[in-house]
């Protein structure tokens, strides 16, 4: 008992330290800042209602495209709908930064489609241009309506028909039944998706940085501010962008709860899946189907593609007209960009394992203790999932940058340290969330079967709590594991040269116009995310026996 | 088998203990005092807002069967938990065999327990289940499995998955797992709850045979008076936290201590001191078949219900000034609407005086 006291007030000091720490040092060095000067810049002001009004419009968007998947998918049955199912899902394993110059390779001035048009219709330029507002929304809603399509299809399949058919004897016809049954009981996966997608989308900086031009959102203009070296006013943007974000994670820590109210009364089955009866409808559907994940794969394949092209090959011709491995060749024999795969999975590792060490120490304490501690706990391992990136980024610069150790503060800018330790804050939240989700669901009973049996702290710890939450930490670590891997706003901002990850190196390879070299890179990291999530479900789901 | 109950009571007595034990137990007190090798003394637990546990004491003799009865909230689990160790007293000591055990974690006592609803680790098989507290050799360790198995008749059932077997099946495991190491102590929390009606009482049978195969000495909680009344040697009744009173089944039904026991073990009508021979403006307890229709009994009444039990019939009467009767008696004695007169054979509680 008295032991565990100590424990739970460990970790909530080593918490703090990592978690609130980096957020007060900016709050207390922004306050010295000239906040009225700040006031009166309408760029500032511009850059924050951008930041707003770019992710209002990106939760519509998401929304307008997930939601009626969700449904397609979960109420018809039509050929293929297993596959594709799974398909529309794939944009979640795409990094930011890949996804964004897949994108730019798609349906940048140069990219297949423009070139294809140009070709097509004999034109003197590109018929448009990737840039501002419009080609940030088009990246946001194609990655981020993948959390509306998941949170509406689950709950969709936890719905109950009875419920839907207790409705129809009611005499409510389908349009009643839809509005006053369905969507009632969707509002918690609604607004659960809607407040995701608001805070990515808050703190997305891959697509506003390449794509912006002088369009500038709260995430870009910290940086840019940042670059030009007047770093108090960059703290003060870095304040005004948490408080926004903060609020933010207020309203998904109320909504959470609100949401666990409206769980459903009894277990029921979900309705049946409706079959096209109609063969033509069938295979319009079906077709349409396919074209979506074509047009959903596009990106990916096209990343692919590049990477094989070598660098200066490829001009003006409609299709890359030399295909090579130079580009997979140049990563794996040159030591600097070697290196820097070595390095991303060194320190995706190494986060992730912390991350998963603290999820387990916090397990226990959140789970079964009745300590107000755990509350405590639990939110600051939240934390970091409402802060962006960038936020994160400067906030731990700030933080570890002077030596002061009587306040935590240790000089660790500049070394091999800070961006593993950057991963590793990003990354509590997803190994927290899952670890304690498992913990939750254990039987405290078998742990306590244990004890009564002799086993000690660790016997209990690898033999019955390990095993138990594999699918929990397999989950939980494969996408920690995967974000910092594809960690691209963090890296730029706290990298060093001896450890340089994969997202600074395409960052690069982009700037030099080495386009193939960055595709080979965000090939890699396509393909490793993907292996590591696949691994994460297989393992999670033999462990579900 | 022989090799379990050696173990489980680490030498000399235990088995002399249990052949005598059921004889025993009518003698409640002081044999038993004198050899307890189980004490609690004065436990006391507070969680905030309630007083789980006030000082409670008691003594388990050496391969005595002791349950812990009462109504949900009685704090009988919680007395479980600091006997285990998952729960820290406020006040008090845990004795075993002369060892002060209090302060000792769960994984240190050597205490076995069988959890409500089992707790088998649903990763590893049987055999791994069985064998988990064991620290042997692998050969000894599964020829040790092997024979507890045997003893809960699942022989050979090693390497079947513990998910696949059937309630009663898990509890033998459970309780397979819980011996395997030889505690000092065996400890049941509502050992049968979880086991559908039919099932039960067979299953009651079994436990009963098994443990005093073994002769550990055991406490278990249950909410049953019947599950207590046929597995405990003795039974200790728990009501908000105290103990109220411990003895044998008879003991209980009989001369129960307390308002509380009289109306929880068993039947009990409360009447007026007056209509029993006692004092006036006291309330006495009286069986339902303690009551008896009688021309000449002193409460007139009228018969409004009828219960039918088999052997006989519980009667519902109601008396003057709104008093309502249990009566058992023949199931064809009085018919309903009928007035009757009831007189007191004996009185429950208070003790004292015939009534």
């Amino acid at each position: 008992m008295r032991r565990g006291r100590w424990s739970a007030v460990l970790l909530t000091a080593l918490l703090a330290w990592l978690v609130a720490g980096p957020l007060a040092v900016v709050f207390t060095e922004a306050a010295g800042a000239d906040v009225a000067a700040f006031a009166r810049e309408p760029t500032e002001w511009q850059a924050l209602w951008a930041s707003l009004w770019i992710s209002a419009a990106s939760v519509a968007l998401s929304a307008l495209l997930g939601v009626p998947l969700a449904f397609v998918f979960e109420r018809y049955d039509f050929p293929g709908r297993r596959v594709l199912g799974a398909l529309v899902a794939l944009p979640a394993v795409m990094p930011p930064l890949v996804g964004v110059i897949a994108f730019y390779f798609l349906y940048g001035e140069t990219g297949f489609v423009s070139h294809a048009l140009q070709a097509a219709f004999r034109l003197d330029g590109a018929p448009w241009r990737l840039q501002g507002p419009g080609a940030i929304l088009l990246v946001h809603a194609y990655s981020m309506y993948v959390y509306f399509y998941l949170f509406v299809r689950a709950a969709l399949a936890r719905m109950d028909a009875s419920v839907l058919e207790a409705a129809a004897s009611l005499g409510a016809g389908g349009a009643e039944t839809f509005r006053r049954v369905t969507l009632p009981l969707l509002r918690p996966a609604l607004a659960g998706a809607a407040l995701l997608t608001f805070m990515t989308s808050l703190g997305s900086f891959s697509a506003p940085l390449l794509y912006g031009g002088g369009f500038r959102v709260m995430t870009t203009q910290i940086r840019n501010t940042s670059v030009n070296g007047d770093q108090a006013l960059a703290l003060l943007e870095t304040a005004v962008l948490t408080t926004v974000a903060l609020l933010g994670f207020a309203l998904v820590q109320w909504q959470e709860r609100r949401g666990a109210s409206v769980a459903s009364v009894g277990k029921g089955t979900p309705p049946a899946l409706r079959a096209i009866a109609n063969p033509f409808a069938r295979r319009a559907a079906a077709a349409a189907g396919w074209l979506l994940a074509v047009l959903l794969l596009l990106p990916h394949g096209t990343l692919l593609l590049v990477s094989f092209v070598p660098v200066g090959t490829w001009t003006t011709e409609a299709l890359p007209p030399v295909l090579a491995l130079g580009n997979y060749r140049q990563m794996l024999t040159e030591k600097e960009r070697l290196g820097s795969l070595l390095n991303s999975l060194w320190m995706a590792s190494a986060a992730t394992a912390g991350a998963i060490a603290l999820a387990l120490w916090a397990g226990p304490i959140v789970a079964r203790g009745r300590r107000a501690l755990g509350r405590v706990i639990e939110t600051l391992l939240a934390l970091p999932w409402a802060v962006p990136g960038t936020v994160l980024a400067v906030a731990m610069a700030t933080m570890f940058s002077v030596r002061a150790p009587w306040l935590g503060r240790f000089v660790l800018v500049g070394t091999v340290a800070i961006l593993p330790l950057a991963y590793l804050v990003r990354n509590l939240p997803l190994t927290g969330r899952a670890v304690l989700a498992g913990f939750r669901q254990l039987d405290p009973a078998l742990d306590e079967a244990a004890r009564s049996l002799g086993a000690g702290r660790w016997r209990r710890l690898l033999r019955i709590t390990m095993p138990l939450l594999k699918p929990a930490l397999a989950a939980g670590g494969a996408l920690a594991f995967v974000t910092a891997l594809g960690d691209f706003v963090v890296s730029v901002i706290l990298e060093t040269y001896a450890n340089r990850p994969i997202s600074a190196q395409i960052f690069s390879s982009l700037r030099v116009n080495e386009l193939g070299v960055a595709a080979a890179f965000g090939v890699v990291l396509m393909v490793v995310s993907a292996a590591a999530l696949g691994v994460g479900a297989r393992a999670g789901g033999a462990g579900d026996r | 088998m022989s090799e379990t109950r050696e173990g489980g009571e680490g030498g000399e007595g235990g088995e002399g203990g249990e052949g005598g034990e059921e004889g025993e137990g009518g003698e409640e007190g002081d044999a038993g005092r004198l050899s307890a090798y189980l004490r609690l003394e004065g436990l006391a637990k507070a969680f905030p807002g309630h007083l789980a546990v006030d000082n409670l004491s008691l003594e388990v003799t050496r391969g005595e069967i002791v349950a812990l009865l009462g109504p949900s909230g009685s704090g009988k689990t919680t007395t479980l938990r600091l006997l285990a160790g998952f729960e820290t007293p406020d006040a008090g000591r845990v004795v075993v065999d002369g060892e002060d055990v209090t302060d000792l974690p769960p994984e240190r006592r050597r205490f076995g327990m069988v959890f409500q609803n089992y707790a088998l680790f649903p990763h590893l098989d049987v055999g791994a289940n069985v064998g988990f507290g064991l620290r042997l050799p692998r050969e000894a360790a599964s020829r040790r499995v092997a024979a507890v198995l045997a003893m809960v008749d699942l022989a050979s059932f090693e390497r079947r998955a513990v998910t696949a077997l059937s309630g009663g099946q898990q509890q033998r495991v459970a309780l397979a797992r819980s011996l395997a190491p030889e505690p000092r102590v065996l400890l049941l929390d509502e050992p049968l709850s979880n086991l559908d009606p039919a099932l039960r009482e067979r299953t009651r049978r079994e436990l009963r045979e098994a443990i005093q195969r073994v002769g550990i000495t055991t406490v278990f909680v249950t909410h049953e008076q019947e599950e207590a009344f046929d597995l405990g040697d003795r039974v200790a009744v728990l009501h908000q936290g105290r103990l109220e009173q411990v003895g044998t089944p008879d003991e209980l039904y009989d001369r129960p201590a307390s308002a509380f026991v009289a109306g929880f073990v068993g039947r009990a009508n409360g009447l007026p001191g007056e209509l029993a021979g006692r004092a006036a403006g006291s309330t006495v307890l009286v069986r339902p078949e303690r009551l008896r229709f009688d021309p000449a009994g002193s409460i007139a009444g009228t018969v409004t219900a009828r219960r039918f039990a088999g052997g006989g019939a519980y009667f519902t009467v109601a008396a003057a000034s709104g008093l309502a009767l249990e009566v058992f008696a023949r199931h064809d004695v009085v018919t309903i609407g009928q007035s009757v007169r009831i007189a007191v054979d004996r009185v429950l509680f208070p003790p004292g005086g015939p009534g």
